[in-house]
């Protein structure tokens, strides 16, 4: 039998002890805060309704923009007018990045126009500043009530962001970037879907 | 025989009896007696010193309030908005739980700011009450994140826009802003999935933790006794005889009377309000949060509720740098934060407005017109005040208002960030032995 002396406590094995709980204890907490961290992602249901959007765009009229919704955001499909594509190319000096260089879209929607095929554009309609859709102003000029040497755009009535016709930012928005472009590809001529990569 | 050797309670009469056989079995008139009845309190609390218990009865109407709204609400984004409309129109009394709960939400706030300016003027902060005043600041947090999250509840076309720009302002953070945004939003968008979520830390989260936080705050102050508009402490002043300050005066009855004439006050304003302007011209109940949220359409005019409208003005204010918009992120969340290092940034040698000297009120009256201009400011349109004209040289063509509210967001810091400098060098006057 060996009594104990209350005296000759092992200091540094004790401090060890308690150090070596409390890591262990530590760990043990952040493995449980896993799952519940982890509940907050979207559910396997919102990345279902997150699946690609068809299209038929061949009943946009020229100068037509419709609105669809592509995982919960407004997604732009507009059929811009010769006069609209030939504005775009002057716009250059007024744009903060006129070849999206550092905005969002993919590979194949090279150019001014910003689109595969240049009459049908489409875009997402969220602000790069904080996510407000902004508004059509297709009119160019006073007519469109954003003064008079308004080419034509869209304009976000939160923070004043402005945009032109291939929502390409112009210079003194708070809008760091162009509007993103989402992944599409053209089934026939008439269909598109948003949300998958056209191929080649 | 007695459970434990304690005296007999005395003084309540026929109730002796029952609250002695209480004491035995619970620290009652220890309680009672640290706490309120030989709780001693400076003599001269003056009208700033009713927000703290206003605050505390603000409190406890929108727990109320809260949980008998939950009992008709339905937080699905389906059903959120109706379930609202049900509670103001056929729920029997449900108009009034609920304007009692909105404005409830404002007058915290308003109540808040004044008890806040309260401590910044008379020097609240200072040693040795620095945990008090933290864990107030933490109370002020936990209070923007309960009215954010409830925000998104009634799903209005403000609820929900509000909620995109506030959850978008994550996504400002470089590299990960994007995934935190969706991981908060749980969707791509602002959706069922966030209003359920938001719910559930509206009516249970945050609550528990702001009701823990108020028992720290009170047990804090009570631990170093409370602070006046001299600034003095009145515990280095004791009384030889009985051991109390002098200058003190127990709390329980003289401030639970004082302060019962405070809620008197209150609840005539909040009662009017509730009763006959429950949205007061559209800032404590926004109008387009009678439209029901849609995706798809954004409001012409999106704007904060006024408590938040300051922060908000200086976030706008803030232009993007190298391609990044989180600056004014930053700054929106600088605004706050410095508030907890504001014990350790003062080096004056006096604690209250009364005895400082003419740079720090001028620092101060500065400060309080910058948060009121851009409070403002921050309800307004950016365009409000018009734009300067295309000749002037860098403002050019900027709007006023915007330029407006950079010029006081500096002030608005400099307040803070120049406090150690100033408020050493100031000429302050003598401070009186005693209580004035």
């Amino acid at each position: 039998m060996t009594a104990i002396v209350l005296d000759q406590v092992d200091e540094k094995k004790r401090r060890f002890l308690i150090v070596a709980t409390t890591a262990a204890s530590a760990v043990a907490a952040g493995g449980v805060a896993v799952p519940f961290l982890g509940s907050w992602f979207p559910s396997a249901r919102a990345l279902a309704a997150g699946a690609p959007v068809e299209i038929d765009v061949s009943k946009i009229e020229a100068g037509q923009q419709i609105t669809v919704e592509w995982r919960g955001k407004p997604v732009w499909v507009m059929r811009r007018t010769p006069e609209m594509l030939a504005q775009l190319a002057k716009n250059d000096a007024l744009l903060a990045d006129p070849g999206s260089a550092s905005s969002k879209q993919p590979d194949y929607v090279k150019g001014p126009a910003r689109s595969i095929k240049p009459e049908i554009f489409v875009a997402v309609g969220v602000c790069t500043h904080l996510g407000c859709s902004p508004t059509l102003k297709k009119e160019v000029g006073a007519a469109s009530d954003m003064g008079a040497d308004w080419p034509g755009g869209y304009y976000c009535p939160c923070h004043n962001s402005r945009f032109d016709l291939a929502a390409r930012v112009f210079k003194g928005s708070p809008a760091p970037t162009n509007l993103e472009i989402p992944p599409h590809k053209y089934l026939s001529d008439a269909r598109i879907v948003v949300g998958e990569d056209q191929k080649g | 025989m007695a459970v434990t050797n304690k005296p007999p309670v005395t003084g309540a009469g026929p109730l002796n009896g029952i609250l002695t056989w209480f004491d035995q079995r619970f620290p009652l008139m220890v309680l009672w007696k640290s706490q309120l009845s030989e709780y001693y309190a400076p003599k001269n609390f003056n009208v700033w010193y009713f927000f703290g218990s206003l605050a505390l009865l603000v409190l406890v109407i929108q727990i109320v309030s809260g949980i008998f709204l939950t009992m008709n609400y339905k937080p699905s984004a389906e059903h959120a908005f109706a379930s609202v409309e049900y509670i103001m129109r056929d729920v029997p009394g449900g108009w009034i739980i609920r304007y009692i709960h909105s404005t409830g939400a404002s007058a915290f706030f308003i109540v808040v700011y004044l008890h806040m300016a309260r401590g910044l003027m008379y020097g609240s902060y200072r040693k040795p009450r620095e945990l008090t005043w933290i864990f107030g600041v933490l109370i002020y947090l936990c209070l923007m994140a309960e009215a954010f999250f409830g925000y998104l509840l009634p799903w209005g076309q403000m609820s929900f826009w509000g909620a995109q720009v506030i959850i978008n302002l994550f996504a400002t953070i470089p590299v990960i802003g994007e995934d935190l945004s969706v991981w908060i939003r749980g969707d791509y968008n602002v959706s069922d999935a966030t209003l359920n979520r938001f719910f559930a830390l509206h009516v249970i989260a945050i609550p528990m933790a702001l009701l823990g936080l108020v028992a720290a705050h009170l047990m804090a102050l009570h631990e170093t006794g409370s602070n006046n508009p001299d600034g003095i402490e009145i515990n280095e002043n004791l009384d030889p005889k009985t051991g109390t300050p002098v200058d003190g005066i127990p709390f329980h009855p003289y401030y639970t009377v004082k302060d019962m004439v405070g809620v008197a006050v209150f609840l005539i304003v909040f009662c009017a309000i509730v009763f006959f302007s429950p949205e007061v011209g559209g800032y404590f109940l926004e109008y387009n949060n009678f439209l029901p949220a849609d995706p798809l359409t954004t409001p012409a005019h999106i704007a904060p509720v006024w408590y938040f409208t300051p922060f908000y003005a200086m976030l706008r204010a803030v232009p993007s740098f190298f391609n990044m918009q989180v600056w004014g992120v930053i700054v929106m969340g600088a605004a706050v934060m410095i508030f907890f290092v504001v014990p350790w940034l003062d080096r004056g040698r006096t604690k209250s407005i009364r005895y400082r000297g003419p740079i720090y009120r001028g620092f101060f009256a500065a400060f309080i017109v910058s948060f009121l201009i851009l409070g403002y400011l921050g309800v307004e349109p950016t365009n409000v005040w018009g734009e300067f004209g295309k000749g002037i040289p860098v403002v050019g063509g900027d709007y006023i208002a915007t330029w407006v509210a950079r010029v006081l967001t500096v002030v608005y810091f400099a307040f803070f960030l120049l406090m150690p400098w100033y408020t050493a060098r100031d000429k302050e006057k003598p401070v009186p032995q005693r209580l004035t």
